[in-house]
């Protein structure tokens, strides 16, 4: 699907009136080695991340956030709430670390997908593994963010959307969903001017971070998310099998990396009349101009 | 091989429960986002956002937080500790806006006062819509407050207030104030309205020290309150004793923050600083300083949680508060001043935050109980005997 060209017109996907306004969000959520510390390559050229600070994915804060002040605004979540944020992620164990900041944010409860065999698994493989996941979970809508800071392929939500069947909205800065009248509606802002696409429930959203502040989780929060529930499941649970994912069944492997080479000194040019020539042949040599 | 953080070095981290941790790293986050970017300008300008921060703060819970029921979150004292740890390592002045606010004002009406003065406060204050002060010491009675002037006399069913207090953080910006004052009865503690007519509070200027908070005179000239101002749980000296204590108990954690600031941007600064075309960090007289004061730290910390997990069990003895204040404000005044030998000149300056923690450390020697009467009271639990009276 070719979101990105529409400009200004609204795109109908549409399937009819629903009759609750009862919303069930799932939020997918990745673990990723602090934005912030120097990432290595290992021997097996995957990301180190055990000598690294974990933390929730960046943009899944924002997604997360949205859910909650959608449901704020429309009947709650959680207990007594109308609506729930269920919280998906797939990684090891220590993933809980980041689901729990989640929880502590607000949402509700959350299903960690973890088993040795996932390790190594390209973006085709987690997109199976999660999208097994919600289509056992009931869920209305989906949201992701639009893309993690460690691996960054942003491509996660389309190919969630594709096995699911589901229309995607992605790149939202602005999220409405009116769940009567069965409307899912976006905002995109890209540097042409705002799109504004629609879709109805089900559906994936993935979003940036203009589209709100996440919270700080509250003490409150963080001290009931200790109460909330972690489900871990193992592949099987999901009813993937072994040999669907993990790096031997990849379709994509690193072949090989290099470090960035150290940064050599730079030319000195001093002006003597002659500045300005200099300057355009510099560029001129490596044809930037 | 990497550098270790001072505080990695003895891995004090593993005392702490996910959630007493989590609960620092968001104050932590907090404070790198809200404060750290503008608190030298706030310093400088010897003004502080007070009622934004309030806000801010009440939003995350950290107002009364180790308060149970009223809006309060209800944390562990540990808890508190850490978040005064953090909020110290940005200043002192934050550490102080929150004290007064949690362990002063809210503590006395939490534990002192009726249920419609908890009603009517606490929620507000939990939430930073309301800011409070604590008014005991006066102008001729710091550590002895025992002799304050100030007194409230019956009126018919009223109570009418005349005196004035000095030295009260917040108290130039506070919705309530509460106000110890003589009575037939003893001293007994009241809550005031600000806006109640014959309540003046003067901001005093020229502080070289805790620039980044608000600290005034309070002055009362025949202020009429009804009969339920008064906090009915207590009277007599015990009421401001014990609030004081909560406060302490923050302050010997924040102390560690703040010491804990100046360390690590020492250690940053004497990596990166080159003089005889070596690091300073690489001259043995450079890491003696380090390692002196990363031991200090360190042991001032541990000394914190330990006081901490009594005062979880409340088995916290207000002698061991004394204990804790002393060490760790003298040791984050020593470190502080070590760590401004490691900048020399650029130490000096609000560029870095060194001497603004060193400034305010010498408020936080003072007040909560001078270092003095800390060691009297300490001297009087070993000899059984009062030297202070
Ligand atoms: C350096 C490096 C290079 C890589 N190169 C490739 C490659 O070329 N091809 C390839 O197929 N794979 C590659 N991978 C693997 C890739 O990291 C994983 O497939 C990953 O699970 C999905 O990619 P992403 O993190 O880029 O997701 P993105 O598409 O950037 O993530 C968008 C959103 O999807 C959701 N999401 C993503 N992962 C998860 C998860 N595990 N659990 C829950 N929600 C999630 C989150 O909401 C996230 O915000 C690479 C990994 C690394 C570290
Ligand atoms: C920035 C700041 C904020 C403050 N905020 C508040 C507040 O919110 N509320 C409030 O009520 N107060 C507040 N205070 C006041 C503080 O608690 C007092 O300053 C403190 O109790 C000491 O009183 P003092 O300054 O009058 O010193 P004094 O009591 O006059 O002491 C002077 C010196 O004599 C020593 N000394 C006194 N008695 C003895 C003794 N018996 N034996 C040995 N040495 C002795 C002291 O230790 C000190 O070294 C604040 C002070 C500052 C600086």
């Amino acid at each position: 699907m070719a979101d990105g060209q529409v400009i200004g017109n609204i795109r109908h996907i549409y399937v009819g009136v629903r009759q609750e306004s009862l919303v069930k969000f799932l939020v997918c959520v990745k673990q990723v080695p602090d934005s912030w510390a120097e990432k290595k390559l290992g021997a097996d050229a995957r990301l180190d991340r055990a000598g690294v600070d974990a933390v929730l994915n960046d943009l899944d804060e924002y997604a997360i956030e949205e859910a909650l002040r959608i449901c704020e605004n429309s009947g709650g979540n959680g207990e007594g709430g109308e609506h729930s944020i269920t919280l998906l992620s797939m990684g090891p164990d220590r993933a809980t670390e980041a689901i729990r900041k989640g929880l502590s944010m607000g949402a509700d409860n959350a299903i960690l997908i973890s088993d040795e065999a996932l390790s190594g698994s390209d973006a085709l493989a987690t997109s199976l593994v999660l999208a097994k996941a919600i289509e056992a979970s009931g869920a209305h809508i989906v949201l992701c963010g639009t893309e993690s800071t460690d691996a960054r392929m942003s491509v996660v939500p389309a190919m969630l959307a594709e096995r699911l069947g589901w229309p995607q909205l992605t790149f939202a800065g602005e999220l409405k969903i009116d769940a009567a009248a069965n409307k899912v509606t976006i905002k995109r802002m890209t540097d042409e001017g705002i799109e504004e696409m629609e879709a109805s429930l089900p559906c994936v959203v993935s979003v940036i971070e203009k589209i709100n502040e996440p919270r700080y989780p509250s003490f409150k929060g963080i001290m009931a998310a200790k109460k909330k529930t972690i489900e871990t499941r193992s592949l099987a649970d999901v009813g993937v099998s072994g040999d669907q994912v993990g790096s031997a069944s990849s379709w994509s492997a690193v072949v090989d990396s290099a470090l960035r080479p150290p940064r050599s000194a730079g030319i000195k040019v001093v002006d003597e009349g002659n500045g300005g020539n200099e300057l355009v042949s510099f560029l001129a040599d490596k044809k930037i101009v | 091989m990497d550098p270790k953080s001072a505080l990695d070095l003895l891995s004090i981290d593993h005392l702490l429960s996910d959630e007493e941790r989590d609960i620092r790293d968001t104050v932590r986050k907090v404070v790198d986002d809200k404060v750290r970017p503008y608190v030298a300008d706030w310093y400088e300008k010897g003004d502080l956002p007070a009622r934004e921060l309030a806000r801010e703060f009440g939003k995350l819970g950290l107002l009364g937080m180790h308060l149970e029921g009223y809006g309060c979150a209800g944390t562990s004292a540990t808890a508190y500790g850490l978040a005064c740890m953090e909020l110290e390592a940005g200043d002192s002045g934050l550490r102080s806006l929150v004290s007064v606010q949690g362990s002063l004002a809210m503590f006395a009406i939490w534990k002192f006062g009726s249920e419609e003065q908890k009603q009517q406060w606490l929620p507000g204050m939990a939430s930073g819509e309301f800011i409070g002060c604590f008014g005991l010491t006066e102008a001729d009675y710091g550590s002895n407050p025992s002799g304050m002037i100030t007194h409230a006399k019956r009126d018919g069913k009223d109570w009418v207030l005349n005196g004035s207090k000095m030295w009260i953080t917040n108290g130039p910006i506070a919705d309530v104030a509460v106000v110890w004052a003589q009575t037939e009865d003893g001293i007994r503690g009241f809550v005031v309205p600000t806006k109640t007519k014959g309540f003046q509070a003067n901001i005093i200027h020229k502080k070289l020290s805790l620039r980044a908070s608000i600290t005034g005179e309070l002055v009362f000239t025949d202020l009429r309150l009804p009969e339920d101002a008064v906090l009915p749980g207590v009277v007599g000296l015990k009421g401001p004793m014990s609030s004081l204590n909560e406060a302490r108990f923050g302050i010997l954690y924040g102390t560690v923050g703040a010491a804990r600031d100046c360390l690590e941007v020492a250690t940053d600064y004497a990596l990166s600083r080159i003089q005889f075309d070596r690091p300073i960090a690489a001259f043995q007289l450079t890491q003696e300083k380090l390692a002196n004061m990363a031991l200090e730290v360190q042991k001032g910390f541990l000394l914190a949680m330990h006081l901490g997990r009594l005062k979880d069990e409340e088995k916290l003895h207000p002698d061991q508060i004394s204990l804790g204040k002393l060490n760790n404000v003298r040791m984050a005044l020593e470190v502080a001043r070590m760590s401004r030998t490691i900048l020399a000149a650029n130490g000096v300056t609000l560029e870095y935050p060194i001497m603004r923690h060193a400034n305010n450390l010498e408020s936080v020697l003072t007040y909560e109980g001078t270092s003095e009467i800390h060691l009297l009271t300490i001297g009087r639990a070993l000899t059984g005997i009062q030297a202070f009276k």
